[in-house]
């Protein structure tokens, strides 16, 4: 019998013999096995409720039956308690910096944000928890936490109903809210006012 | 061995969850569980989960559905993309440890959004196997034909085994497939899906969600009149590749029940997870069950069956049994894997 080593550039560990009767063919380096599965997906009763509003620059949330915290976008349930909150708020479309990053690296692909950019948590006012966004209208650096700002929508005729409504966030140029109360802070304070939980 | 039982259990199951999401879906059943017991999330000491990423279409999906729980302030929690049986497992070795005394348990799967059938593929071996894209059905289909041809059982034995599933379903909610009617010659004229497999033969898709509630010791005294203990578990797996395997048998199978002392003494019922008559019938035979058990008294995963969860639905459904007081001695299995590759063996004893 004779057996035929594969090449050295298989990898490290001991050759590899193979019978002579599949000793001439070309050996297999790799395979590529392309996955893909597709979905029928379906936004909950929550979702799309939210994003039909959202076409038209309303901003909806829940209120928590438990307490009255306001979350957005509304998923229909208060996960603290892990009950459904079925009623929804509309919010204004102002607030402030929760907190936020100043990106330096461009995303391949994105020309149209261009570095740096400022991604940012928006408490929208009567919201009770942060709204992802992108802060624009100033200079990266002149960026703070709990800097006022509001919603830059797209063109009446470029809304949908999809989550890229509002462009960016723009300073309005209204007094700051203080460091001490703005974002996550804000809830603690009222935790700590109404007797509730650490609020961390 | 610390005493732990099955003290709670929900159970919901439908052919499609269109507008509900996974977390609206457990809300409710996660509630039910808990509630039917008198406890809250603060009164759970370990929360362990199973669910797909694969039946989402997106990637860590199981940390959304922890709305549904209530997790806050924060929980002592874990997740595996199994069965919800093996979650069980899971939190039945957290309890033996002894640190905690309840445990929350729940699974969930949602596979009407995509093709069930397709993406069972990807559980194949990935090189040789699933990129040939074989489909759920069709590999069971192979498994069935070479049981049929080894003569361990005949058509008509296969048919008699979904007949029965569809008269003990009837009356069960949570079961998509059930008739008072049905009978072998019915069975045997229906086309067949891959052959030799016909609608029947093949487990009702359903997308739903079960909760279990666990707890030790006196502790589950307190909570349940007749808590349904948990006497042996165990959880053996055979090889992945299916061309090493004899797919008429069920090696991890026997060997589970063996370690789960499902022979030590009379079984009532068997609850088991076979996505197929095929797979039933070897189950019954990996086992030994005898005629004085009855098996799937719900119809069991033909009936209705929701990926991640039929397999925790078998459990819930045995222990219900148990604390209802029509059986004191009840198994309850689950599988994962293809053609019966992982099987997991639990059995409860009433007091």
């Amino acid at each position: 019998m004779t057996d035929t080593p594969l090449p050295d550039e298989v990898g490290e560990g001991p050759p590899i013999h193979l019978p002579p009767s599949i000793s001439d063919v070309e050996p297999v380096l790799s395979v590529r096995t392309p996955i893909r599965l597709e979905y029928d997906f379906i936004p909950s009763a929550a979702a799309q409720q939210y994003l039909r509003a959202y076409a038209s620059k309303r901003i909806l949330g829940n209120r928590s039956p438990v307490d009255g915290a306001v979350f957005v976008p509304p998923r229909g349930v208060d996960p603290r308690n892990g009950v459904v909150a079925a009623e929804m708020v509309d919010l204004v479309d102002r607030g402030h910096v929760g907190s936020f990053c100043v990106t330096h690296l461009p995303i391949p692909g994105r020309k149209d944000l261009p570095v740096p950019y400022v991604s940012a948590w928006i408490h929208l006012d009567g919201a009770d928890i942060g709204f992802l966004g992108l802060v624009a209208g100033c200079a990266a650096a002149d960026v703070r936490i709990g800097m006022r700002v509001r919603a830059v929508w797209k063109p009446d005729a470029e809304l949908g109903a999809t989550a890229e409504n509002v462009l960016h966030w723009e300073p309005t140029g209204e007094p700051d809210v203080p460091v001490a109360e703005a974002g996550n802070r804000a809830w603690a304070l009222k935790q700590a006012a109404t007797g509730g939980g650490d609020g961390a | 061995m610390r005493e732990v039982a099955v003290v709670s259990s929900a159970v919901y199951q439908v052919e499609a969850l269109t507008f509900t999401t996974d977390v609206q879906l457990m809300v409710p059943l996660i509630n039910e569980a808990r509630s039917a017991v008198g406890l809250t999330q603060a009164d759970i000491g370990f929360t362990c989960s199973g669910s797909s990423d694969f039946l989402a279409g997106q990637g860590f999906s199981f940390v959304q559905t922890l709305d549904a729980v209530g997790a806050f302030p924060p929980i002592s929690e874990s997740h595996v993309e199994m069965d919800g049986a093996f979650a069980l497992y899971e939190a039945w070795v957290k309890l033996q440890v002894g640190e905690v005394d309840t445990a929350l348990v729940y699974s969930y799967g949602k596979s009407s959004p995509g093709s069930r059938r397709d993406v069972l593929a990807v559980q194949l071996d990935p090189y040789t196997v699933a990129p040939l894209w074989p489909d759920a059905h069709a590999v069971a289909a192979l498994q069935a034909r070479l049981l049929l041809e080894s003569g361990a059982v005949s058509a008509e034995g296969l048919a008699e085994i979904a007949v029965r599933s569809q008269h003990h379903a009837v009356g069960n909610p949570n079961a998509l497939r059930a008739s008072a009617g049905a009978t072998v010659a019915g069975v045997l004229s229906e086309p067949v899906v891959a052959d030799p497999l016909r609608p029947s033969d093949i487990a009702a898709e359903s997308d739903g969600g079960c909760v279990v509630v666990l707890a030790a010791g006196d502790r589950a005294r307190s909570l349940c009149e007749r808590p349904a203990w948990i006497r042996g578990i165990d959880h053996r797996i055979d090889a992945h590749a299916l061309g090493v395997r004899d797919l008429t048998r069920a090696p991890s199978a026997a060997l589970a029940a063996e370690k789960a002392g499902a022979r030590d003494d009379r079984l009532d019922l068997a609850e088991l997870h076979g996505p197929t008559t095929s797979q039933e019938h070897i189950l019954t035979t990996e086992m030994g069950l005898g005629a004085d058990t009855v098996v799937n008294p719900s119809g069991g995963a033909l009936a209705a069956d929701t990926l991640m969860a039929a397999g925790l639905v078998r459990i819930a459904e045995a222990a219900r049994r148990i604390s209802a007081g029509g059986a004191d001695r009840a198994l309850a299995h689950a599988t994962s894997g293809p053609c019966l590759q992982q099987n997991l063996v639990c059995v409860m004893e009433g007091e």
